[in-house]
């Protein structure tokens, strides 16, 4: 069961982490919210949001968290590559249903941070982190694609 | 035919450990059934009414001798000497265990061949036109675009969790013989009036409950900017594609919902946004590409056949198809004997189909949506020995396109959705026209037959279609006319009220009589139902 | 009377709960009445089984236990287009009984 409480609002729940600066510990609001809030440095959307709309923030937003209510909508993906196509730096966190197998293509869409609801076996996770050595298609993660490197020199 | 490199084959290997591992986990109690369902989708694994299926990909329907054997060996080894041909250009196992599963699929990538993504809510396997590279009517050989979209679509990072499967299918000929527009996306390769060759855009097709033909969101797309463009139609889907009820969420409620015009407005919007973001492979991919799909050394011969034995002319006429070499001919292999199950093949007849396409063939096989299989370029000389060694084998039917050459789903025989069987209909609608001579005059004749909604016997593309539907726990079957699934494409439209197993078959035989009683010269069924309309068909149905 | 059927985890192969595991053969199924939810999360969480349901069945004429339904009944014998490859027991109803 997904309870509200446990997504991730600390950065104590994240269990990966690919960033060296310091997690950012911020409550989390609506994206509704974070536009009418000048100040506010975190946010967390929804899979019916609109990510675009945070564009104009990205310079004060220190983290976004994403939500997965439930694995199989993949809407947050989306969300994140928009995201980090638009230029934002700041820390991605897939919060919420985040399962083992999810994990690759989350990373290649930009997400640095990762909270599941429950606790991901560690080796499990390792060796989904490590699935794809090379890749097909271009993502957030700017990593050299298989038909670059087949026609590079 | 295109080859893995070492990066394709590194792709495949990982897949297959990755699902190994997914298995593993799965027996382990790692994984609930929930949880892993996907994953076993996403890599062809169904669990069906007897057993798990597995749903092996062909790739835009091509393949060379050495796969077909691998698929004949994986057929003896993991399951019951057969395998099923589909719609799809697939082919699927019945009776695999969950325990072999992960050593199947590292059979099929050691001879570059995989089950990757033939299920689930991502991009299918790429279908296209049989006939691609040997038509004499193509533009260019549409096959590299679809590897293209191939890689680009396996393990996409974004469009993995889409709300609903997705399916693409590239063709290059004014004849669309790949259903292009009952796709998610229709893609056809052309080329414009500078002489350039670039890819038309259709989008929101689809069979299934809601049956929608596609309409054209873009003429003309520049081929260096094929793959932002498919990605802009993916993002747009995937974003504001529908969530909420399943039977919505496939691209055609959307682009039927938003409109085709807005629709487009937002993908060309998100294209404009990708262009600038960067996603297209290096233009020099797709050249590399269609270098494996070079013609093969053909060389001059006989354009002719001796016709004096009429049951091999009979079968040259129905079965050959004009390529663009005039020494050559495409050769259809029917699945569809009087009686048999259609799609279905032994591992012998695999075997055997393997050794002719390397002795007459360029060792280049292809699997047709009409779940035929074909030898896409034969000497004409050489079909005189090719007819004897299929008539031998049961593979040599006369009946491409007409009433024989039947299209059904596995239906409630083996499909655990299913609401009524579709086979033994298709056993028994062959039987019954290979009896009463009627099957050469009727000409050509689509009879498509799905066991449930979802027509994965294309049955609304069917000039007769036939659906199983439940009645109280029986199974029945509704009637429908004038579907076409090619060019003149169209949905078909349901008769009346349904009808027994017994009472469909006798139905189907009175609207051929309809037909061959209103047809003016060479009117196919198609002409005439058109012409007429349905009521002098219902008349005599319900009269 | 109401029976319990799944498939089997590892194989696939449809089962038929006997009162103490699971069995390939629908004669085997025994009544659960109340106990079915019971049994099924049991079985479930003991990974003996996939996705198992329970579903309504009589015993008819002759004896034999037969689901309520025709896909259950195909289930329980095989493909009806491809009697060479059924459930060993299926000779004794006969393919008529399916439909
Ligand atoms: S049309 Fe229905 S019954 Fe036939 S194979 Fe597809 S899902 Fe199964």
């Amino acid at each position: 069961m997904v309870d509200a409480r446990d997504l991730g609002t600390s950065p104590d729940e994240v269990q990966f982490r690919f960033r060296d600066d310091e997690p950012a510990d911020h409550g989390t609001i609506t994206v509704d919210a974070c536009c009418d809030q000048t100040n506010a440095t975190a946010v967390r959307i929804e899979p019916g949001d609109d990510a675009r709309v945070l564009l104009p923030f990205l310079d004060r937003l220190a983290l976004i968290e994403v939500n997965f209510p439930g694995f199989g909508d993949g809407r947050g993906y989306s969300s994140a590559r928009i995201l980090r196509e638009a230029g934002y730096t700041g820390e991605l966190r897939a919060v919420g249903d985040v399962l083992i197998d999810q994990l690759s293509h989350m990373r290649r869409c930009g997400f640095d941070s990762f909270a599941p609801d429950k606790r991901l076996d560690e080796d499990d996770a390792a060796r989904a982190f490590a699935t794809w050595e090379k890749v097909y298609q271009r993502a957030a993660d700017v990593r050299r694609i298989i038909a670059d490197i087949r026609h590079e020199a | 035919m295109y080859q893995y490199d070492q990066y394709d084959q590194a792709m495949v290997d990982a897949r297959v450990e990755e699902f190994r591992d997914q298995a593993r986990r799965r027996l382990e109690g790692k994984l609930t059934e929930d949880q892993f369902k996907p994953l076993r989708l996403m890599n062809g694994l169904y669990l069906q009414l007897h057993a798990y299926m597995l749903r092996v990909a062909i790739p835009y329907g091509t393949l060379n001798a050495r796969q077909m054997e691998a698929l004949a060996d994986i057929a003896d080894k993991y399951d019951r000497g057969y395998g099923h041909f589909t719609t799809r250009q697939n082919i699927q196992y019945n009776w695999i265990k969950l325990d072999d599963a992960a050593d199947a699929l590292a059979d099929l990538a050691k001879v570059e061949m995989h089950a990757i993504q033939t299920s689930g809510n991502c991009i299918r396997n790429i279908s296209s036109d049989h006939f691609a590279g040997a038509a004499h009517d193509e533009v260019a050989d549409p096959r590299p675009y679809a590897e293209l979209l191939r890689q680009w679509s396996s393990f996409h990072p974004e469009f993995t969790y889409l709300p609903r499967k997705f399916k693409i299918a590239v063709i290059a000929a004014e004849k669309d013989r790949a259903a292009m527009r009952l796709h998610d996306i229709g893609i056809r390769i052309l080329k414009n009036d500078a002489g350039e060759i670039g890819a038309q855009f259709y989008a929101g097709g689809g069979m299934g409950r809601t049956p929608m033909i596609a309409p054209l969101i873009r003429d003309f797309v520049p081929l260096d900017q094929l793959i932002t463009y498919a990605e802009a139609c993916l993002r747009v889907y995937n974003r504001y594609g529908r969530r909420d009820n399943k039977y919505k969420a496939r691209i055609k409620i959307l682009v039927h919902e938003l409109g085709a015009a807005e629709y487009t407005r937002q993908v060309e919007e998100e294209f404009a946004h990708m262009l600038s973001a960067g996603v297209e492979p290096p233009r020099e991919e797709l050249a590399r590409i269609a270098a494996y799909f070079n013609d093969p050394a053909f060389v001059d011969g006989p354009k002719t056949i001796d016709r004096s034995d009429p049951d091999f002319a009979l079968w040259v006429d129905r079965n050959t198809h004009r390529h663009k070499h005039d020494a050559y001919v495409s050769a259809v292999i029917s699945l569809k004997p009087v009686g048999g199950i259609p799609g279905d093949a032994t591992s012998d007849q695999m075997r055997l189909v393997a050794k002719l396409a390397r002795d007459y063939s360029f060792d280049e096989l292809r699997v047709m949506h009409t779940q035929n299989l074909l030898l896409p370029h034969v000497r004409i000389a050489d079909l005189p020995a090719l007819w004897a060694a299929l008539d031998a084998a049961g593979l040599g039917s006369p009946n491409m396109d007409t009433i024989e050459d039947i299209i059904a789903c596995p239906g409630l025989d083996y499909c655990s959705l299913a609401n009524a069987r579709s086979i033994p209909l298709a056993q028994r609608i062959t039987e019954r026209f290979a009896a009463n001579g009627r099957t050469g005059e009727l000409g050509e004749l689509k009879l498509k037959i799905s066991g449930c909604i979802n027509a994965c016997g294309h049955h609304h593309a069917g000039h007769i279609g036939i659906l199983g539907v439940d009645k109280k726990g029986t199974e029945n079957y509704q009637l429908s006319l004038g579907g076409s699934e090619a060019e003149d494409v169209s949905l078909a439209k349901i008769t009346g009220p349904g009808f027994d197993e017994d009472g469909v078959i006798a139905a189907v035989e009175t609207v051929t009589d309809v037909y061959l009683g209103a047809r003016q010269d060479g009117e196919r069924f198609l002409d005439t139902y058109r012409r007429i309309g349905m009521e002098p068909f219902k008349e005599a149905l319900y009269g | 009377m109401k029976i319990l059927t799944g498939n089997d985890l590892g194989s696939g192969a449809v089962t038929w709960w006997n009162g103490k595991g699971w069995s390939l053969f629908v004669d085997d199924a025994v009544d659960v009445g109340e106990d079915a939810d019971e049994i099924l999360a049991r079985e479930t969480a003991a990974r003996r089984v996939n996705v198992p349901y329970a579903i309504e069945a009589s015993i008819d004429a002759a004896g034999h236990v037969r689901p309520a339904h025709i896909k259950d009944r195909v289930r329980a014998l095989g493909p009806t287009v491809r009697r060479d490859l059924a459930v060993p027991t299926a000779g004794k109803t006969g393919w008529d009984w399916v439909i």
